[in-house]
């Protein structure tokens, strides 16, 4: 197994708060992994810092082969990253948008032709392609800009919190989109605070207080904690945090 | 290169959807030069003056007819004593008085020395300076024609402000003005507003992460706002060209050089003004407040500023448009090449990079 990214020791301190506590973890190839933790617990800064957005205090870490400290540059190329917002121009339409993105990671012309036909064609949405985003449903919103994302073929994509919003149902289609990417290889890290969704992870890690309190597959953690479901899981794990939810 | 035009690209496809702002993008200037232009004109014609003649010599008659075949004066012929003046003004019948002081003639053939006394209501000091500045311009025309025919120079005291602008016209002083005010409102509003909406949407973030340089970020934000200020300076120029007659004297490369230049200091503020707001509702009042009101007030376009108290004389100095207006009527209206603006030029070059340096670095550190 190839391991994608690689932690050891991560901190990131504002003043006097440690906001990431000395993380140490390793995330394998087309692995889906999931952060779970409450508002404040530290899985944005923890993911920031891996996007390269963040510059960590102190500790180790590797995405995609390549050290954050030194070509957090080089990184970039390698990942892609969905923010909650779902970070899609409103005013454009689905196939600008597309180019748009796939045109700033420097793809060829003829790729970004390829690749907003497939896109335009898997998402179901060759009617709308010329609709401006602001018209189409969350649902779809939310899969183009997952599918966006992923326009460069990154090694690993960050999803923060990338289903806030949405139903159940348009939500379980997300799941299957996630499912594909991850079997063509790339790696997904997502964070999320719906604890159902963290059963569809292969592996789960609970932040509590900047630090990691717990980390395994799904069923692996249910057994640990003699729980039912994550749900009890996490709250079991988040009683004992000392932060507020801020 | 290629990521860099699908930037730009993305940025005019913004901009040409929102046919809102695009609308007060053109739309404002077109209305401005036309209103200021056609109605709103600050020229003041068809005024009561008074005038005093106590000389009533050859000199003083022939100012008067001059005067009179103006259409600015509606000129009453009084000898009142300096009391019923002071009446006349305050029952607002007059809005000016000329006084010819006795032997006013005699004092410019013998001594080459000669006063008026222009008495104007300023309680309105727009229409009092204007007035003043027509009575100077007519007073300062006869002087030239006398000193024309005769040999010794004679002088009467006046003031040559309106040398540049012999037909006394509004126009020539307010177009630099609204090129100044627009090409500040489309670079410093739009580009802040276009950065922070970014920042609210959160593609700022999905921007940072992705291997576009934050630099190249702020470049092709730019980009497409210096070419619409550039469309919005000739449609301006274009106006008041053909619809205002209004000729430009100067060399066109030296005038849009001069405007690249202001446009690079308005696009820099912009860029400070979006790392200072965090909403689009923020930005827009900074640009509003904070460098619209200064640059209204304290430019030189709307109030002249040599009339303001000292302390706003020496604020004017740090208002960026303030050089530009005083560069582009030199260009624009006197015809004046760069040898004669240069120090302007250089002032506005140092506000452009010491802008820019400050807004990269709080751009950068914000990122953080």
């Amino acid at each position: 197994m190839e391991t994608v990214i690689r932690t050891k020791d991560l901190t990131k301190r504002f003043g006097d708060f440690v906001a990431v506590d000395k993380i140490t973890f390793e995330v394998q190839k087309g692995e889906i992994f999931g952060f779970l933790g409450a508002n404040g617990a530290g899985k944005t800064t923890a993911m920031r810092m891996l996007c390269g957005l963040s510059r960590p205090t102190s500790g180790e870490a590797m995405v995609a082969g390549i050290d954050v400290y030194h070509k957090p540059e080089d990184i970039k190329k390698n990942i892609g990253y969905m923010s909650q917002k779902f970070s899609l121009y409103e005013d454009l339409t689905v196939l600008e948008n597309i180019k748009f993105y796939a045109g700033i990671y420097g793809l060829t012309d003829k790729q970004i032709k390829d690749k907003s036909d497939e896109l335009v064609e898997k998402l179901g949405l060759q009617s709308q392609a010329k609709v401006l985003v602001k018209l189409l449903p969350l649902g779809w919103r939310q899969k183009l800009a997952f599918s966006v994302a992923i326009v460069h073929e990154p090694k690993v994509v960050f999803l923060d919190e990338p289903t806030g919003g949405v139903d159940p149902s348009t939500r379980k289609q997300f799941w299957d989109m996630i499912y594909d990417a991850s079997e063509r290889g790339i790696t997904i890290f997502v964070t999320t605070h719906y604890l159902d969704e963290a059963e569809y992870c292969d592996r789960i890690c609970i932040m509590v207080d900047g630090k990691i309190k717990a980390l395994d597959t799904p069923f692996q953690l249910k057994q640990n904690f003699k729980a039912d479901n994550i749900t009890e899981v996490f709250y079991q794990l988040a009683r004992t945090a000392k932060r507020g939810d801020d | 290169m290629k990521q860099f035009f699908s930037f730009i690209r993305k940025e005019f496809s913004h901009v040409f959807r929102d046919r809102k702002t695009l609308l007060m993008l053109f739309g404002v200037p077109v209305v401005q030069i036309v209103l200021f232009g056609f109605a709103l004109t600050n020229e003041i014609k068809n005024s009561n003056i008074v005038i005093v003649d106590n000389a009533k010599d050859m000199a003083s008659q022939q100012i008067i007819t001059k005067l009179a075949s103006t259409q600015y004066f509606k000129i009453n012929k009084a000898l009142l004593s300096s009391s019923q003046i002071d009446d006349a003004f305050k029952s607002g019948d007059i809005k000016l008085a000329i006084v010819f002081p006795e032997n006013f003639y005699n004092d410019l053939l013998h001594t080459n020395k000669a006063q008026i006394q222009i008495i104007a209501d300023a309680s309105d000091p727009n229409t009092g300076n204007t007035l003043t500045n027509y009575v100077t311009s007519v007073v300062a025309d006869y002087q030239a024609q006398l000193n024309a025919t005769i040999k010794a120079p004679e002088q009467i005291n006046l003031d040559t402000r309106m040398l540049y602008n012999p037909d006394l016209k509004g126009a020539p002083n307010f177009v630099p003005g609204v090129i100044a005010m627009v090409m500040l409102l489309v670079c410093v509003m739009m580009t802040s507003i276009s950065i922070v909406r970014e920042k609210e949407l959160g593609t700022m973030e999905v921007l940072l992460v992705s291997p576009f340089k934050p630099i190249y970020v702020i470049l092709a934000k730019a980009v497409p706002y210096l070419v619409l200020s550039l469309i919005n300076l000739t449609v301006i120029l274009l106006l008041s060209y053909f619809a205002l007659d209004l000729p430009i004297r100067g060399s066109l490369i030296l005038l849009y050089a001069e405007s690249i230049l202001y446009i690079v200091t308005c696009l820099a503020l912009g860029l400070l003004v979006s790392t200072g707001a965090k909403s689009q509702y923020g930005a827009m009042t900074i640009s509003l407040v904070g460098m619209m009101l200064p640059t209204l007030m304290l430019s030189g376009y709307m109030f002249p500023i040599e009339n303001m108290p000292l302390v706003l004389r020496i604020l004017s100095n740090i208002v960026p448009a303030k050089w530009f207006y005083i560069i582009i009527k030199d260009v624009m209206l006197k015809g004046l090449d760069i040898t004669y603006i240069w120090k302007e030029t250089l002032i506005l070059f140092g506000m452009a990079m010491f802008f820019l340096m400050l807004s990269l670095r709080n751009f950068k550190t914000r990122l953080e």
